[in-house]
């Protein structure tokens, strides 16, 4: 075979992948990088009572940042997801450790299908459920004192931050224990084998080894928890009380009660970007595992 | 027994996990109206009230024509993606993949006030279920190709060129010999999808026209203390609805696995 015709045949192999693709790739493109556009466009504009006014101007931006009810909003957002993420991945990492090497090879399947169910059932019923849980006189409680245990109701677990972190602490615990599961199974055995010979013990292959090698997972973990954690809006409404409110309320009630539709664009992109640039910085800090 | 401590916080992490899903169908069997141990005593009358809801039969068809129309669009973008991915190299395939699963990590509110803006500012459109419908296969559609480029990923490339050489056209090896063998991994997809649409509610929320979804009726129900009991009863219906489907797509997903010759990696993802 000539040069020529394996460079023809890379040539309609490329054609055909790209028109195979294509279908999927417009439909991500007119449906979401279009309506992104449109928001950032929004975010530009402001709201003239039942009109919006189209002439560009940072009115919005300005009042984002001076106003203080959202700053404390956007600020409790960013620290409630960035402890969410830590308490899901430091909780889920030893899961994922004992199903990659505990668990015998013909059973690391089903484990991992017994984590994922939870997810997949109604994440609306689930948040509802943890407020039926964590209530005055909710399960935890009246299961407490029913066994004696308490006399009075605990009460700093409902209608406050805490609750929003156990909540989604839950939701997100799947996310976070598939990526750092694959990472381990990806790791070569013998090298924990070699790490032993050379004098290491357990614990310090761990951090010296294990660790390292598991931290591609970990970061996937992090990012695929803090993200969406920031657009999260049904938690916050049903167990955070007022001052477990996080940012997608406001845009949530910008949109549909406000009628701001400029407003709620313009917060939802300030979200995106505060996200995208603390994600960055992490990935940056971390970027020698990642090699 | 290896691993002492590690297992016993597994069991104790999986209780926590499964806290919820646990205590659901308890209280949509207890008598008492307050959801509070401790439990009353046994009835089914909650399941009977669901039966007598108008609105909530009408919720309950529009989710799932929604979340059937979502799985066929879904599994279709999923097949050509990965497809393509698996099996050609093109130009620009990186970020051309990469865009198309993004959906995976962005916050769904994001997504839903994006099409949100286009459908009412933009284009001056109803909300209805098709608007709905949109928002859902674009969540959707990078679970399906997940699910799907591992079905894709251990086919033997020589079986589709032999079928070639034999006279087959391009056309008739993939509906002949591909299509066939990924089956396992459409059908698991499809049910995936289903669910992930049927229990979504953060999209639908937004872009639900006046006939509102499942969980969209549900979230108007949370309110009224006396209707938690039914909402429960209600929930314990979905749940299993669930369990079934997904042990029918991880049976689906197995078989498809070892048809392929690959080795189970478990898991959907």
């Amino acid at each position: 075979m000539g040069v020529r015709t394996i460079a023809t045949r890379l040539d309609s192999d490329a054609k055909r992948g790209l028109l195979l693709v294509s279908p999927t790739a417009v439909y991500v493109l007119l449906l979401l990088a279009a309506p992104l556009a449109a928001v950032v466009t929004f975010s530009f504009w402001t709201q003239d009572f039942l009109t919006i006014d189209r002439s560009f101007t940072l009115d919005n931006y300005r009042e984002a940042f001076t106003d203080p009810l959202y700053r404390v909003l956007m600020i409790r957002s960013l620290v409630i997801s960035g402890i969410v993420t830590v308490v899901t991945v430091v909780l889920a990492f030893p899961i994922a450790y004992f199903v990659s090497f505990y668990v015998p090879p013909e059973r690391k399947a089903l484990w991992i299908f017994l984590i994922t169910i939870p997810f997949w059932t109604s994440y609306l019923l689930r948040v509802f459920l943890w407020k039926v849980i964590l209530g005055f006189n909710g399960v935890l409680n009246s299961g407490l004192i029913s066994l004696g245990l308490i006399d009075e109701p605990i009460t700093f677990i409902l209608y406050n931050a805490n609750a929003v972190v156990i909540t989604l602490a839950h939701a997100f615990a799947p996310f976070t224990i598939l990526p750092i599961y694959v990472a381990l199974e990806k790791i070569d055995r013998s090298l924990l084998e070699a790490s032993r010979d050379l004098g290491e013990n357990r614990v310090t292959t761990f951090f010296r080894v294990t660790l390292p090698l598991a931290m591609p997972g970990v970061i996937a973990a992090t990012l695929i928890v803090f993200i969406p954690t920031i657009g999260d809006y049904v938690t916050p409404r049903l167990v955070g009380g007022p001052n477990g409110l996080m940012i997608a309320n406001m845009i949530q009630t910008q949109f549909l009660k406000l009628n701001n539709a400029p407003m709620g664009a313009t917060l939802a992109v300030l979200a995106m970007c505060a996200v995208t640039a603390i994600s960055l910085i992490f990935v940056l800090m971390n970027r020698r595992y990642l090699r | 027994m290896k691993g002492g401590w590690l297992r016993i916080y597994a069991i104790g992490y999986l209780v926590f996990l499964y806290l919820p899903v646990v205590l659901l169908p308890m209280f949509a069997f207890n008598e008492g109206t307050v959801i509070a141990f401790p439990l009353k005593g046994f009835t089914t009358e909650w399941f009977v009230q669901l039966a007598g809801i108008e609105a909530l039969h009408g919720a309950l068809l529009n989710s799932v024509f929604i979340a059937l129309v979502t799985a066929s669009l879904s599994v279709i973008f999923g097949i050509c993606a990965a497809r393509a991915s698996t099996r050609f190299r093109f130009p620009f395939k990186g970020p051309i993949m990469g865009a198309i699963m993004v959906p995976l990590v962005l916050p769904e509110i994001i997504v839903a006030v994006s099409l949100l803006v286009v459908v009412v500012q933009v284009l001056d459109l109803p909300l209805s279920a098709w608007t709905v419908i949109a928002g859902h296969t674009l969540i959707c559609t990078p679970f399906a190709i997940a699910i799907l480029s591992s079905a894709f990923q251990g086919l033997d490339q020589s079986l589709e060129e032999a079928a070639v050489d034999l006279g087959e056209t391009r056309w008739g090896a993939f509906k002949n010999i591909i299509l066939p063998l990924v089956s396992p991994g459409i059908v698991a997809s499809f049910l995936i999808c289903f669910t992930i649409s049927l229990d979504e509610f953060i999209i639908a929320f937004f872009l639900t026209g006046a006939e509102p979804t499942l969980p969209v009726y549900i979230w108007s129900q949370l309110r009224f203390p006396t209707k938690i009991p039914a909402v429960m009863a209600l929930g314990t219906l979905m749940l299993v609805a669930s369990l079934i489907i997904l042990s029918v797509a991880e049976y689906y997903r197995r078989r498809g696995v070892e048809r392929v010759g690959g080795k189970d990696s478990g898991g959907f993802l």
